[in-house]
């Protein structure tokens, strides 16, 4: 029976890995910072590679009100640099006026995310950027229409010729432009960033001590983690009264029914109010939910636990949120073509 | 206290084990760990992997967080569900052709199956 002991030991130290595994979820190594500084380049697709006239043009279409049917709303009217490039809405407002059932997501930092919009339905941003212009509720545009009207205009003409020579005024080098643009509206420089890099003072004590909350009771980082303090992931936070499929709309898998992309927090300070459906005006409000564990639990992401935080752990939290926001950087607007 | 009663279930599971192996002797089992969000055979990161119909694929956590494997592909569906970190679940492929592995929670997770 030597053989059977020896077995039951070993499997017994499996069982205690397991254990002690478990004990340990949610705590990371304190002192390895180094995936949360910013990656040395700004990630970008072969066929479209960043250049200064792709940006100069896809900025000139992207706060270009005629893009829209009705000559109204541009990509910048929800998207706006001075409100964290999204809206400062519960939910967005659209054609006609009309109240749209999610969020503007901001778009700081989307060239580090895999999947775009707030359900992961476009694998790149190029297939991202037509969306809300062609979507009824949104831009309401005829992209047939559009090309049209941009043709005739020799401001646009020899800007598409600069940026994609040869290659006309199309969906796809609208699409490029937009998307191009989109890539270089990243996030600048934090206390937190300064902080990392052994700037000691850089972030307050109180929000020093709400990362080491952020990292490990608080359970933030496992969905929350890395450069751009997302997992890319999708998960259902059990907001009550919500009944939005969200992801599950794209995937039928159970788990997603329920479950929206982990959002940045870069500059989350200036992105109120909070959430896919805008339901939460503070950051301590924000908490607060994820304290009590969510409120819905029919389909909670499991990651979701009441967390019994202090108030001054809570305190910490937001401090070290509000340690996140960037240098301002401020946008110079084009000025758009009339002939 | 438990231990003794641990112990048992162990040894019958054990057991359990070895018949099943004995069965599907020719099978193999296949570890595939979940670590850092990617998919790892034996230490490394893969996205594609050759097997035999019949051989079955163990997907295990080593992640500090749940992780949700599942495939839609006409050669196979299933949903093994969320697991947390050191838990596995396994699946069997017993038809030749290819097959999308995902998570359903990081999508940037990906393999394809290929069955032999
Ligand atoms: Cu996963």
């Amino acid at each position: 029976m030597k053989t059977h002991s020896t077995l039951t030991r070993m499997l017994h130290k499996v069982l205690l890995i397991t254990c002690l595994g478990a004990a340990a979820a949610g705590v990371q190594a304190a002192e390895d910072y180094s995936s949360f500084l910013r990656p040395a380049e700004i990630p970008q697709p072969d066929n479209n590679r960043i250049t200064t006239a792709r940006t100069e043009l896809g900025k000139m279409l992207f706060f270009d009100p005629r893009l829209s049917g009705s000559n109204w709303i541009s990509c910048g009217t929800c998207h706006n640099p001075a409100l964290g490039w999204s809206d400062g809405l519960p939910t967005a407002i659209g054609h006609g006026m009309g109240v749209l059932g999610r969020a503007t997501p901001t778009i700081l930092n989307t060239a580090y995310q895999p999947l775009q919009f707030w359900d992961g339905r476009a694998r790149t941003l190029e297939k991202q950027a037509l969306g809300p212009i062609k979507a009824a509720g949104e831009m309401n545009q005829d992209l047939d229409e559009v090309i049209k009207e941009l043709s005739v205009l020799k401001g646009y003409r020899d800007a598409f010729e600069d940026a994609y020579p040869g290659e006309g005024i199309t969906k796809k080098t609208l699409a490029k432009a937009i998307a191009t643009y989109e890539r270089t509206i990243v996030s600048t420089e934090s206390p937190f960033d300064r902080w990392v890099k052994g700037e000691t003072h850089a972030m307050s004590k109180t929000a020093q001590q709400g990362f080491e909350v952020f990292l490990g009771k608080g359970r933030c980082v496992l969905c929350h983690g890395g450069f751009n303090f997302t997992d890319n992931g999708f998960h259902n936070l059990g907001l009550k009264g919500d009944d939005d499929p969200g992801r599950y709309g794209i995937r039928k898998v159970k788990i997603l029914k329920g479950a929206f992309k982990t959002p940045t927090l870069r500059d989350v300070e200036l992105t109120a109010p909070y959430m896919h459906n805008g339901m939460y005006k503070t950051l301590e409000e924000v908490i607060d939910h994820y304290n009590r564990g969510g409120d819905t639990k029919d389909n909670l992401d499991p990651n979701m636990q009441p967390l019994h935080l202090n108030a001054s752990e809570k305190a910490g939290l937001v401090a070290f949120m509000k340690a996140l926001t960037g240098e301002p950087a401020p946008v110079t607007l084009p000025r758009l073509p009339v002939e | 206290m438990q231990t003794q009663s641990k112990q048992k279930l162990l040894h019958a599971a054990f057991i359990i084990a070895a018949m099943l192996t004995t069965i599907t002797a020719q099978a193999a089992e296949i570890v595939v760990d979940q670590h850092n969000k990617t998919f790892v055979v034996e230490g490394n990161k893969v996205e594609a992997i050759t097997i035999n119909a019949g051989d079955t694929l163990r997907f295990r956590n080593d992640d500090p967080f749940f992780h949700n494997i599942f495939s839609l592909s006409d050669l196979k569906t299933f949903d093994l569900g969320s697991f947390p970190k050191g838990q596995s679940k396994t699946v069997t492929f017993d038809k030749a052709g290819m097959a999308e592995v995902e998570c359903a929670i990081h999508p940037e997770m990906y393999m394809e199956v290929t069955v032999k």
